[in-house]
């Protein structure tokens, strides 16, 4: 869906800009000891966790509480922990255990690629199709304004691949695989990431399938198993809340043609449109890395993700006093209207004429 | 290296903690355990000057963990510290003791610096059993292994720091040769180790001491004094540390003789808000006139390809190392001095003299 709710002003756009801006500046200045704590916290709750899935795994009969410890160990580690410290929430800590920089997570993904697809491409030209690739991520059919082909029959398949293998999508996202079918793209183009690949997948690989089920002697299959399980859970878990981020019924997007020499004001415009929040709570906050809270990231990526509550209620007022949507909802519900979705856009788009496919979004939208 | 070290520095224990490696879990046991980092425990903090209206000074004593390789006789270490547990601050020390070994205590004496977080911090308010982060000793303003047999000391301010570091190691050393130490303070009551260096000028042994004071009538450094001092001084194997000022007219007076080795504090450049100075890319070896626009935008209109993204300051793409100079966030409107700072170049603009590591 492109957009279709109310444009502001140019002057409306530049008073709501710099209402952003204030609440961007009145979070900096409080930032301190209360952020510090909590994230040093997670990190601890996160190892505490991974330590106790690995040792339960000694434990046959604990197999079940192993693979959960470790589950959200990782779900920790890549959402709450990995994701926001990548996006430099916490760089001004100045510990190089948390600096966007350095930050490694664990995840087949080399956070240097994804840091550029995800923090540089998805974070500054959200949902402009065409631009953003996690628009259905160069596989799937997510938006009306991507023309229909055969090979969309597919999208719910696709889609449900991509949830099972998640962490390996992400890692082969910069490749960009699609293109270099449709041959504007060659393999060579893509060798620049190979190296950074293969050696997170040997270092992924060989910690969750050699090295831990070695240890553990005779469970050896168990605890293979029990990891792979493990980094499934963490997938099926991933790819869920991300879908719930910008693919909701609700949620705006646009064209390259109308994202063109922004100001800052449309920019917090199109990423509130843009985005979907979850309800729920403080575990949901918690497990989602606050991504729950996906308008509030999207506004202020840079800042510490536990202070998007707060700002939601900001956030809240403003739509209110500019008359804008802001879409939410539960989890189950979010996650209905994204399956939905996946399912509608697998088949042609039925009530247009030919005609009109192609035209301009605005008229499509009507 | 111990056994205990062998086994959390080895590749098997490294693959089992990737990607965030041993020291990430060992931290959050004990603050003291790493197989890396280097961590130093605050022993001790002695008051060596505090004057009235004058910034103090102390000497500090920390325990290294068994990481801490030792130090070399005039090497300074990267200190950083966690104010209100917080925003961690590194700066650079001179090691004041003489020469350690792996795991060996050693102290850092400096000057709480009316503007500096970490030397405040640590002087004034730091409490023995505080937890310090460190680099490796580095640095080649150092002594020989085979000493000559005649050593000039010139020193001005803390500059006496390395110069004590490596007068004690000589003394314990028990260097049997000529050391002539002249230094700058700006009154008796300023002297940093005033104790000792009076034990070691009575005591003798070889060590000629000369305490100048020039606000009490005591004459600045000229080749002159120097000469009379040291005859012949441009064939001395000379140290100098000091305030930059003080290090010029010293390296006028040597001429360029190779004698000579210097180390000297940098003056920190304070913004006058305007954006006149010159940008200084050093990697590039590039400067130009600053021109007020963001440094990302004056890098490229110095011909130079930093990496960028958003250029809206929310990707973190370009961020770069500020060495020196004062930059202001254009979306915050905030300044900030601090030397060897990351920066997201394309909402930084600098104001006055600026150096990025580009």
């Amino acid at each position: 869906m492109s957009n279709p709710y109310k444009t502001l002003t140019a002057d409306e756009l530049e008073q709501f800009g710099a209402e952003m801006d204030a609440i961007r500046q009145r979070i900096i200045a409080d930032l301190g000891e209360d952020d510090a704590a909590y994230i040093r916290k997670v990190v601890q709750t996160k190892n505490r966790f991974e330590i106790a899935g690995r040792a339960l795994f000694y434990l046959p009969p604990a197999w079940p509480f192993a693979v959960a410890a470790l589950s959200v160990s990782k779900i920790l580690d890549n959402m709450e922990i990995g994701h926001n410290v990548m996006h430099g929430q916490y760089d001004w800590m100045g510990d190089p255990g948390l600096n966007s920089r350095m930050y490694e997570w664990d995840n087949v993904c080399p956070s240097e690629q994804w840091k550029y697809s995800h923090n540089y491409l998805h974070h500054t030209y959200t949902n402009i199709v065409g631009k953003d690739r996690d628009v259905g991520y160069g596989i799937l059919r997510m938006d009306e304004d991507q023309e229909w082909n055969p090979y969309y029959l597919g999208n719910p398949l696709y889609a449900f691949l991509l949830m099972i293998f998640f962490e390996w999508g992400v890692m082969m996202h910069d490749l960009e695989v699609e293109e270099i079918v449709a041959r504007r793209r060659t393999w060579a183009d893509t060798k620049h990431l190979h190296r950074g690949m293969l050696r997170k997948i040997r270092n992924q690989t060989v910690k969750d399938y050699v090295l831990f089920p070695l240890l553990t002697g005779p469970f050896f299959p168990l605890t293979f198993l029990g990891n792979a399980t493990a980094n499934l859970v963490r997938n099926i878990w991933a790819f869920n809340i991300i879908f719930c981020g910008h693919f909701p019924t609700g949620v705006a997007t646009f064209s390259m043609e109308e994202s063109e020499d922004e100001t800052r004001g449309q920019w917090y415009y199109r990423q509130l449109l843009g985005s979907a929040n979850i309800t729920g709570g403080r575990l949901l906050h918690l497990m989602s890395g606050n991504l729950s809270h996906q308008i509030e990231h999207h506004l202020f990526p840079d800042l510490p993700a536990r202070r998007y509550p707060e700002i939601a209620v900001e956030v809240r007022e403003l739509c209110e006093r500019y008359d804008l949507p802001y879409t939410t909802g539960p989890l189950w519900k979010q996650l209905g209207s994204v399956a939905a979705k996946i399912f509608r856009l697998s088949l042609p788009p039925r009530r247009q004429p030919k005609s009109e496919v192609g035209t301009e979004p605005e008229l499509a939208a009507a | 290296m111990s056994l205990s070290t062998t086994i959390l520095r080895s590749r098997a224990l490294n693959a089992l903690t990737s990607p965030h490696g041993v020291d990430r879990y060992l931290e959050l046991i004990n603050p003291m355990w790493a197989a890396n980092d280097v961590r130093a425990r605050l022993v001790d903090v002695r008051r060596e000057v505090d004057v009235p209206g004058a910034p103090p000074v102390a000497t500090l004593t920390f325990q290294p963990n068994s990481t801490w390789q030792g130090h070399r006789a005039g090497q300074y270490v990267q200190l950083g510290v966690e104010v209100e547990g917080a925003r961690r601050t590194t700066r650079c020390f001179t090691v004041s003791s003489p020469g350690s070994g792996p795991g060996d205590r050693f102290t850092i004496t400096m000057r709480a610096n009316p503007e500096g977080v970490v030397s405040r911090y640590l002087v004034e308010r730091a409490e023995p059993g505080t937890i310090v982060h460190l680099s490796q000793a580095a640095g080649e303003f150092t002594l020989p292994d085979r000493m000559p047999d005649h050593v000039l000391f010139i020193t001005g301010g803390s500059g006496i720091t390395p110069a004590m570091s490596m007068l004690r190691s000589l003394q314990r050393r028990t260097h049997r040769g000529r050391v002539t130490f002249l230094h700058y303070a700006q009154s008796p009551e300023h002297q940093i180790f005033r104790d000792e260096l009076e034990q070691i000028r009575m005591a003798g042994y070889g060590v000629d001491l000369h305490l100048v004071y020039p606000e009490t009538g005591g004459r600045f450094f000229t080749p002159m004094e120097l000469g009379r001092l040291v005859p012949g001084y441009r064939d001395v194997d000379t140290w100098a540390c000091g305030p930059a000022g003080l290090i010029e007219k010293v390296q006028t007076a040597y001429d360029g003789s190779d004698r000579l080795r210097v180390e000297y504090f940098k003056t920190p450049v304070v913004s006058n808000g305007s954006a006149e100075g010159d940008v200084t890319f050093s990697r590039a070896g590039a400067t130009a006139a600053n021109s007020g626009a963001t440094l990302l935008e004056q890098a490229e209109a110095a011909g130079l390809t930093p990496t960028f993204g958003c250029r809206m300051g929310i990707c973190f793409s370009c961020t770069s190392r500020k060495t020196e100079g004062t930059v202001r966030n254009v979306l915050t409107g905030e300044t900030s001095s601090l030397p060897d700072e990351d920066i997201r170049i394309c909402v930084s603009r600098p104001e006055g003299d600026c150096a990025v590591d580009l």
